[in-house]
């Protein structure tokens, strides 16, 4: 027994002395383990290895990174952090106010961040003033996708206000078309929910609702004729969407069964690669209203010790905002460069689309976190919200009820 | 030395299942009381806060529903689950030809995992692939089975797929109980004249009140900890009409780091299930004891 254990204390010993000859070194938590992110991620630490760094791959696939983010609890517990972890949004505070996040501040001024971030993406990687987290890419929320073809045969053009949507809807569904392909799952009923709101509530009334969480605003008679609409839309989905996932809802859209789905770029990538053509056999544009909603993942900089570590993490800050990177993950992920200043010439021309609107909406101060995929609020408040949102579309809630308990339901979430 | 082994061999062997226990459990109970009276969010914090976590659960008309619908499907599930195997247990205890063969597929279900059966049963009950199609597709256009899909009625969805599964179970536990009804009894009941379904209400079933109550225990602490089943069947949905305590909890402290509310509806939970352990275990000592 006891010269098993010292055994492995030596092992342990040769393993600690071999690693401090070893250059830059980094542990990444993230969960893109399906087969376009997994991909992507490779481009990253193939990046990686070229500069002299080691890579140590901790992927924890499920849930949605509910399972990676139980597993960062149990490192941060155990004092044991991974040098970069996958976060987004208000998360990155909520674990630089338990007092675990790095500082990056110096990669970020020396290869000037701040003037190529749009800059309300910067204030999400920024803790009190210090750069702590590096952007990765761009996804937009607030799309429309519909079947080219479908629309051509019912003499329809893609709807530019929440009006014209509901119009061309009910011309489908005479028609004896989905106008709607939904899947009945909460986060997919607040992101149409969010779509709405922003087309409804302008970028004002939504930054005040969602990121102010303002009482005045969510119990507005905006905000009621944002459930109204709710209400019409569930008259456009089909019976069957209990439940149902997003790639099924695009498939819909895909073979024609339905015309319209609202979903963000991730959709693009089914479109993709069924070998569709945007364009040509789907289109893309953004939902009714002014205002870009944006999803940015980001890998947040934990405290870590040794300077193999540290360099480590310098050196990931660095490759994950420099232009190659972005280029390349982003052209296999489906979303956008999260920099300003990347060339566009190898994106499709919805991406175009959204480069050019992010560019717009940041400067007339409309581009905006989505709350529905945990970029506005923090978990339990964005969660309360989406319990209304999703109880109102599945049942006959009134609009007047459903407001009366957002307001309730988020004082009782703080 | 060897007398003190003797004596003490047993408390030795007893003792680390004895600590882990006391650690695992009972330890982690009181540490979940203690996170559920205070503010933790995404980390557990320490300092006591009072009942908070309470209040704003009692307030969330989410945990309203999970709350009820464990009444609905606890009470539904247990007693249709005992009737269903009670009557298997009595057919099948008619010495029929085929006994062997019958009780090994009504056991089947128990051997399938609740995912299995979940996800089963989703397309079974999916108005547009299973049942409702299928009878539609025989010409009965007007046929609707929509529960699976129909908010008010999907938790009766999930009572259906966890009868199916467990009163195959509850079948074997009555026919050991048949099986060890003194047959003296019985045959001198036949001889007095008095008819079967009088041998069963008045002589058989009485004598079977232990295996009642086992069946109660582990039936129910089935339907309090359901959580496999609800996440294959309808994720909670549609909304959150099919929510349970149990999904709840984990809602809340994995996809929303609000780690005080899941300790608060963790505690909840545990209250429920000494309520029906507690006179359980109360009634199994003192008889014991007297």
């Amino acid at each position: 027994m006891k010269s098993y254990v010292t055994g492995a204390v030596s092992a342990l010993a040769i393993a600690a002395s071999s690693a401090a000859i070893a250059g830059p070194e980094a542990e990444v938590l993230h969960y893109w383990t399906s087969g376009g992110e997994a991909k992507s991620v490779a481009v990253l630490q193939k990046e990686f290895a070229d500069n002299g760094g080691t890579w140590t791959d901790m992927p924890v696939a499920g849930g949605g990174g509910d399972a990676a983010m139980t597993a960062l609890r149990a490192r941060v517990l155990s004092g044991n952090a991974p040098t970069a972890v996958q976060l987004k949004g208000p998360a990155i505070q909520e674990w630089y106010e338990e007092g675990v996040l790095a500082d990056i501040s110096a990669v970020a001024e020396a290869n000037g961040w701040a003037d190529v971030l749009p800059a309300s993406i910067a204030g999400h990687m920024k803790c009190e003033g210090t750069w702590c987290a590096a952007p990765v890419n761009v996804h937009r929320v607030d799309w429309i996708w519909a079947n080219a073809e479908v629309l051509k045969a019912n003499d329809i053009a893609m709807p530019t206000t929440w009006d014209e949507f509901n119009a061309a809807a009910s011309t489908l569904q005479a028609a004896g078309i989905i106008p709607l392909a939904h899947g009945g799952q909460s986060w997919q009923d607040a992101t149409v929910f969010e779509a709405v709101a922003l087309g409804i509530l302008g970028a004002d009334g939504f930054r005040k609702a969602f990121v102010d969480l303002d009482k005045d605003t969510l119990t507005s008679d905006g905000m009621i004729a944002v459930f109204d609409q709710m209400r019409t839309m569930r008259g456009f989905v089909d019976p069957n969407f209990s439940g149902r996932d997003w790639n099924l809802a695009t498939a819909m859209v895909m073979n024609g069964e339905a015309a319209f789905q609202i979903m963000g770029d991730w959709a693009k990538g089914e479109f993709m690669a069924a070998g569709k053509v945007p364009g040509e056999d789907f289109l893309c544009m953004s939902t009714p209203g002014e205002g870009f909603l944006y999803n940015v993942d980001s890998f947040a900089m934990f405290a870590v010790d040794g300077d193999e570590k540290k360099q480590g993490q310098d050196l990931l800050a660095k490759l994950v905002v420099g232009k190659n990177f972005q280029e390349v993950f982003n052209l296999n992920k489906g979303s956008i460069p999260a920099r300003t200043d990347v060339a566009l010439d190898k994106f499709d021309s919805c991406a175009i689309l959204s480069s050019e609107d992010m560019a717009a909406s940041s400067a007339g101060g409309s581009l905006l976190p989505s709350y529905a995929h945990g970029m506005a609020l923090r978990g339990a408040q964005a969660g309360a919200i989406t319990d209304v949102v999703t109880a109102h579309f599945n049942s006959d809630m009134s609009s007047a009820d459903a407001v009366q308990q957002l307001a309730t339901a988020v004082a009782n979430s703080m | 030395m060897i007398k003190w082994l003797e004596d003490n061999t047993p408390k030795m062997v007893l003792a680390p299942s004895f600590i882990a226990v006391l650690i695992f459990v009972y330890g982690f109970i009181a540490w979940t009381a203690w996170v559920s009276l205070t503010r933790s969010r995404l980390l557990p914090k320490y300092e006591i806060e009072g009942f908070i976590q309470y209040d704003r659960l009692f307030a969330s008309p989410r945990w309203d529903t999970a709350f009820t619908n464990l009444f609905i499907f606890g009470i539904l599930f247990i007693v249709i689950a005992m009737i269903l195997g009670l009557l298997l247990a009595i057919l099948l205890d008619q010495n029929i030809r085929t006994e062997g063969a019958l009780r090994t597929i009504y056991l089947y279900p128990m051997a399938l995992s609740m995912i299995v059966t979940g996800t089963a049963w989703k397309w079974i009950l999916n108005p547009g692939l299973g049942l409702e199609a299928t009878v539609r597709g025989w010409g009965y256009e007007n046929f609707t089975f929509d529960w699976l899909v129909n908010p008010d009625m999907a938790i009766y969805t999930i009572v259906i797929a966890a009868i199916w599964q467990s009163s195959g179970f509850v079948m074997a536990l009555f026919l050991a109980g048949l099986r060890s009804v003194d047959g003296e009894i019985i045959k001198a009941a036949q001889v007095d004249g008095i008819p079967t379904w009088r041998v069963y209400t008045a002589i058989i079933i009485p004598s079977m009140a232990p295996i009642f109550l086992s069946a109660f225990i582990v039936l129910s602490h089935l339907a309090i900890k359901s959580f496999d089943l609800v996440i294959a069947l309808t994720g909670g949905g549609p909304g959150y009409a099919t929510d349970l305590p149990a999904t709840y909890m984990y809602a809340m402290a994995f996809s929303r780091g609000d780690i005080g509310q899941a300790a608060s509806s963790a505690m909840i939970m545990m209250m429920v299930v000494f309520t029906i352990v507690v006179p359980y275990l109360y009634s199994e000592l003192r008889s014991k004891d007297g």
